[in-house]
């Protein structure tokens, strides 16, 4: 067949076809709006207004902490009226600017740019950087820092991570068929800042329609190529999804620059073309609502800093009882205990399910078959890490690599003993980090 | 606080195999050689398959009651040990002795050592050893048709013809299960179509078994000796079923090739060399032991990592 990929993962039911069909439709938010400081990896963003300001739509309201960091912006107009701790879906009280919204979306108004070629690099760079972006496929990482590294010269890859291989998130597919010229015209801004690149989009065979669209549409640009992907989950994981378009393997302490590729996903590519050429900051964002537990499962265009929980009501609510709401997909996602949460600029799903699967299962011994170490897509031997952290043996957890895990879940997933796997090498491998920071 | 709802950690979904159904994959795997084995042997065969797989649950039921844990054998592999052990003993074997070995396979071998998962040697095995070593006489004692007979293997050990046709369909003397070539791949091949066992450890096994017998077994290589030696005793049975035991083989990829080279040699070893003309338990229960070893040398390189050796080199240099 000659589709690329990876060595292990596993194929769970992708639930995409709740959602994929329908056209994306836009929700205004009506009610209170919530900006957590802290939404990307990096230094947590400083307010810029204070209680009482008046805001508008597109309008900054907090500074980066510093290079490796990104500004807020609001999405709605209206009056600052706390700065105060709110709980995020990670589950953390994080401080945030709470926004009284007027309802009446006064925007700041946006400088288009016609011709982003006669842009510098720098110039460019500057406008991703005010802009906000961050990685928006859910890692958060400013897309500033990943598009400067130490040698552009020596990049010779930008992949489009279009793999979305999250089961039930169907986001990134409804865009590229929506607007794929503001992927493509996204890739090319990316493209002009690495003059030695390729552009590549690397998308799962699951998405056919979008591999054809896309092939045509870039059959004119000499430095884009369309590269069809198994269908296979953690196909979009960074080091995955190198490997797979390029035959490059990176490890746990290489940055995907180090193998001359840089990776962004597709909205986060939609943002880098919204920023240059239309000059908007990073305000609205598509979002999967999804599960068999609401009503009307599809895509929407929001504003960023809306309550989960407006978006549920104004896409009608629940059709049957949800016993668990997840932020994000279900392999990766957080499990929330409520939706009164806010969405941010990394939050790509709301996933609701009538049934829990993980509290109906009893964890039984392992038996040792091996279908941990066959899913595990970096190559580890799940099942005894997850015994050398249970015992608390971080040097045995270290010397069997555990610190490469991606956290991706495929061990519990494949596990027929129902065993946390991945829970229980996540706990240790956030220890041994912390422990190395102590030294 | 009681509308909050159930938080746990990531991944959300679960994949649909279970332990129970692994083993239910197993059982009905091995039942082309099981009913091929009645039918072969009588219903002498069918009362020992009986007794052994409901000696095998009611001791594992009744220890775990005993010590006061959480009863098990719903996992059904106290069936699957069971049904293995009746299908590595002679039909003519006395009851009671079918009755002994099914306890120690499950109270010694398995229960003793921390129950599923924890045996450091298939239980079915250890169960069979522990009775060919008290109960020589009775282990070794074959019939087919009624009649007194030697098991193809003996037969070639002692330099005498066989009949390679009958050892593929299994028309001929020898345990219960292990007669049938053709029934023991029908199951193989299920196994491997539902994902269950993959052919490394068998393939190899039986490779280098191969390569053994051609080396050192005095015939060169003779089509008819080597068919004989693979379709003989306990080696397809063996291979495919008890060598893949998940619990006490390899869980590394370059593991499970040593396993099988193990096996295949030492298997070799005992027949050729050996006083007896079966080898397979033994050498399965003894490569066994070799498991935790093999894990600790075999530990695969993680994906993007270079060779730890090349660190090292790097590091003493510095």
């Amino acid at each position: 067949m000659g589709l690329k990929t990876f060595k292990g993962g596993v194929h769970p039911y992708d639930g995409k076809e709740l959602s994929k069909e329908k056209p994306i439709k836009d929700i205004l938010p009506q009610g209170e709006m919530v900006f957590p400081l802290s939404q990307h990896i990096g230094a947590p963003a400083v307010a810029c207004v204070n209680v009482g300001d008046m805001v508008l739509r597109g309008q900054k309201i907090a500074d980066a902490g510093g290079f490796v960091s990104a500004p807020i912006f609001s999405s709605v107009s209206g009056t600052v009226k706390a700065i105060e701790p709110r709980r995020v879906a990670t589950g953390d009280m994080v401080n945030s600017i709470i926004i009284v919204n007027d309802g009446k979306f006064i925007e700041t108004g946006f400088e288009k740019c016609d011709d982003y070629t006669a842009l510098t690099s720098d110039e460019i760079i500057k406008k991703i950087q005010d802009a906000g972006i961050v990685g928006m496929g859910g890692a958060g990482f400013p897309t500033h820092v990943k598009l400067s590294p130490n040698n552009p010269e020596k990049i010779e890859y930008i992949i489009a991570n279009c793999a979305e291989c999250e089961p039930y998130l169907t986001s990134d597919y409804r865009s590229m068929v929506e607007e794929p010229e503001k992927l493509i015209t996204g890739m090319k801004i990316i493209l002009s800042l690495f003059p030695n690149a390729k552009g590549l989009l690397g998308i799962e065979d699951n998405k056919n329609d979008v591999i054809k669209s896309l092939t045509e549409l870039t059959a004119k640009e000499p430095r884009i190529e369309v590269v069809p992907l198994m269908t296979k989950y953690p196909q979009g994981g960074e080091r995955q999804l190198i490997k797979a378009c390029t035959g490059r393997e990176i490890n746990s302490k290489m940055l995907p620059a180090d193998a001359g590729c840089i990776v962004d996903n597709v909205a986060t590519i939609n943002a880098i073309y919204t920023a240059v050429v239309e000059g908007k900051p990073v305000i609205d964002r598509i979002f999967t609502l999804t599960g068999d537990a609401v009503m009307e499962p599809r895509n929407y265009r929001i504003c960023i800093g809306m309550s989960c929980k407006e978006i549920l009501e104004a896409a009608g609510g629940f059709i049957r009882e949800p016993a668990k709401i997840i932020s994000g997909g279900p392999m990766m996602g957080f499990a929330v205990m409520d939706c009164d949460i806010p969405t941010t600029k990394t939050s790509g799903a709301l996933l609701c399910l009538s049934e829990d699967e993980v509290s109906k299962f009893e964890t039984t011994a392992c038996i040792n078959c091996g279908r941990c170490v066959e899913a595990c897509p970096e190559n580890l031997i799940p099942s005894r890490l997850s015994k050398f952290s249970d015992h608390g043996d971080k040097e045995q957890f270290e010397s069997w690599y555990g610190l490469e895990c991606i956290e991706c879940g495929s061990c519990s997933y494949a596990c027929p003993a129902r065993k946390p796997l991945a829970q229980s090498i996540k706990t240790m491998k956030k220890m041994v980090l912390a422990d190395k920071r102590k030294k | 606080m009681s509308n909050l709802l159930k938080v746990s950690s990531s991944p959300h979904v679960r994949a649909k195999d279970d332990t129970s159904r692994i083993m239910l994959y197993v059982i009905i795997a091995l039942m082309p050689t099981t009913l091929f084995g009645i039918f072969n042997f009588g219903l002498r065969a069918l009362l020992l398959v009986a007794v052994c797989i409901i000696t095998c649950v009611l001791s594992e039921f009744l220890f775990e009651k005993a010590v006061g844990k959480k009863s098990t054998i719903k996992d059904l592999s106290a069936v699957v040990t069971g049904l293995l052990l009746a299908l590595n003993l002679p039909h003519t074997l006395p009851v009671w002795q079918a009755v002994l070995g099914s306890v120690f396979a499950i109270v010694v071998v398995k229960m003793l050592f921390g129950g599923l998962g924890q045996n450091f040697m298939n239980p079915a095995l250890g169960g069979r050893v522990f009775l060919l070593i008290s109960f020589a006489a009775t282990m070794t004692n074959f019939e087919y048709d009624g009649v007194a007979s030697a098991t193809p293997l003996a037969l070639l050990k002692n330099g005498e013809a066989v009949n390679t046709l009958d050892m593929l369909i299994g028309r001929c003397g020898g345990t219960i299960g292990e007669t049938s070539a053709i029934c023991i791949l029908i199951g193989a091949i299920i196994l491997i179509l539902l994902g269950v066992i993959d052919l490394t450890i068998p393939g190899v096994y039986i490779l280098s078994f191969a390569i053994f017998i051609i080396l050192f077994g005095g015939h060169g290589f003779d089509a008819t000796f080597l068919v004989a030696h693979l379709c003989g005793g306990g080696l397809m049975l063996g291979a495919f079923f008890m060598a893949t035991d998940y619990v006490t083989s390899p869980i590394t990829p370059m593991g499970k090739i040593i396993f099988g080279i193990c096996l295949g040699v030492l298997t070799g070893v005992f027949r050729i060399f050996g006083n007896s003309a079966e080898g397979v338990s033994y050498a399965i229960i003894f490569s066994n032991l070799l498991v935790p070893l093999i894990e600790k040398v075999t530990v695969p390189r993680a994906f993007g990592v270079v060779r730890p050796k090349k660190v090292k080199e790097v590091k003493s240099n510095e």
